[in-house]
């Protein structure tokens, strides 16, 4: 082999770039995140598996018709009627951003715009009392 | 024709045997786990016996027909990243090849034409369309391959989280869009429309040029489709991506999507396919002589690494065997 001093540098450096996430984990094992789901309520909006897939697209689909038709009412797959409404839907059962939103989404690196308007249930009674209306609860 | 259609049934191919696979076969161990483990490992070794056996050929000459003026007396001016003559320039001028494709950058194009009262003309004219779209396609290339490593990292660096956001910046729909997978796409359509539309090139266009071309287009498409339009559970993928790069390697979900093995069998017969294929250019890029040698021929000798040693017999060797024949033979001798 020639060039021998260049080569095997040059190797060296291309495991190093392509192992990374092999020696960044270093065998550890990594459990999944397990989200709390809530206990009061044993139905979601959609099937489980739906949900945990596509949920972004019910979130966004509902932000629209609520933002642009003005329209509140969502007919689940089974015929039930929903409140479209993150806070008062949504989060009345998934009371918990941080063990329920956050757990996967941290895990996946997805940082959703939701919070830049919603508020977290429980930063709710930190407002202002003013601010308190009914579309704020 | 065939040269479109053949590496094109290959692609279809591909893309059928996961989903019979893993939807009627029920093969989830083998396309999750077994598969990825193995094109990887062929990814990495058929690498370095690549570049090893490149490394089997010397390259004893400095190659100087490069652009530019070499160093030579003071008074001229050298090119320095086109014709360097110390390691640091030629460390630039890969820089410039690797990073911005500086000779695809001077690319030109023969230009025959007439001027208006009938003269034809000769001209050579700059293109860059080549080069542009190149970059566009490797640059996203490199970035998508990047901010995958988010689904292979627990927790994620910093970093990647970063790329990951700059590359979603415009916050288009839910999930986001991806800047990278639309540019990519468009350099991928370019390079595999200017294959197929301009007749120099199809003719001497192969279905190893083609293949990579549809399996790439394939593999973007496939990306897409999970994330735009068929939903997957992606915790489930990250937990089995986690399991292989852990080495604590486990069945994926059962309702990961179909679309998911599509993607990911795909992208494990481009990295086993990758060490034998004009894809190792990405390693090959770094090997090339006529960028990686300094052009420093007229001050430093480089010696021909097979040169073996010639036996030589010199005129004071010559005159020490035959002197006394030669004086007896009336030759003059210079030494007595």
């Amino acid at each position: 082999m020639y060039d021998a001093d260049k080569i095997i540098p040059g190797l060296i450096v291309f495991l190093i770039i392509v192992l990374f996430p092999y020696y960044y984990t270093m065998g550890r094992m990594v459990p999944a995140p397990k989200p709390i789901k809530p206990t009061k309520y044993k139905k979601c909006v959609e099937p489980l598996s739906y949900m945990r897939a596509a949920h972004m697209d019910i979130l966004d689909a509902w932000r629209d018709e609520v933002v642009r038709h003005e329209k509140r009412v969502y007919v689940s797959s089974t015929g039930k009627e929903w409140d479209m409404s993150l806070q008062n839907e949504c989060l009345r059962c998934h009371d918990n951003k941080a063990k329920f939103c956050d757990r996967c989404h941290n895990y996946l690196g997805v940082k959703p715009y939701c919070w830049d308007c919603h508020f977290e249930p429980n930063k709710i009674k930190e407002l202002p009392h003013k601010m308190m209306t009914k579309e704020t609860m | 024709m065939s040269r479109v259609i053949f590496p094109l049934i290959v692609v279809l191919v591909l893309i059928a045997i996961p989903i019979l696979g893993v939807k009627v076969a029920g093969l989830h161990l083998l396309f999750g786990v077994v598969i990825p483990y193995v094109a990887f490992a062929i990814f990495i070794l058929g690498f370095i016996w690549r570049v090893i056996y490149w490394a089997q050929s010397p390259v004893p000459f400095r190659i100087p027909t490069t652009a530019g003026q070499q160093r030579s007396l003071p008074w001229f001016k050298q090119s320095r990243w086109d014709n360097p003559f110390t390691t640091g320039e030629v460390i630039v001028r890969m820089a410039l090849e690797v990073l911005c494709f500086r000779s695809l950058f001077r690319n030109k194009r023969i230009d025959f034409r007439q001027l208006p009262d009938g003269t034809p003309i000769l001209r050579y004219s700059p293109t860059k369309w080549l080069w542009a779209f190149a970059l566009l396609f490797h640059w996203s290339f490199l970035i998508i391959l990047i901010r995958h490593i988010r689904l292979a990292t627990v927790p994620i660096p910093g970093p990647i989280e970063f790329l990951d956001h700059l590359d979603a910046i415009f916050e288009i729909g839910l999930p986001q869009l991806y800047l990278t997978d639309l540019t990519i796409l468009a350099g991928l359509l370019f390079l595999l429309c200017r294959r197929l539309f301009i007749p120099q090139l199809r003719y001497i266009s192969l279905p190893a040029d083609y293949f990579p071309l549809f399996l790439i287009i394939s593999i973007v498409c496939s990306g897409m489709l999970m994330r735009y339009f068929l939903r997957t559970d992606i915790v489930g993928v990250k937990e089995l991506v986690m399991g292989l790069v852990s080495f604590h390697p486990h069945a994926p979900v059962k309702d990961i999507g179909t679309i998911f093995f599509v993607h990911i069998f795909l992208v494990s017969c481009l990295f086993a396919y990758f060490p034998f294929s004009k894809l190792m250019h990405m390693g090959g890029v770094f090997l090339s002589p006529t960028r990686n040698l300094a052009n420093n021929s007229r001050y430093k000798r480089h010696i021909n690494p097979w040169n073996y040693p010639v036996k030589t017999h010199p005129y004071e060797e010559y005159e020490e065997e035959f002197r006394e024949f030669m004086k007896q033979a009336g030759i003059p001798v210079e030494k007595e």
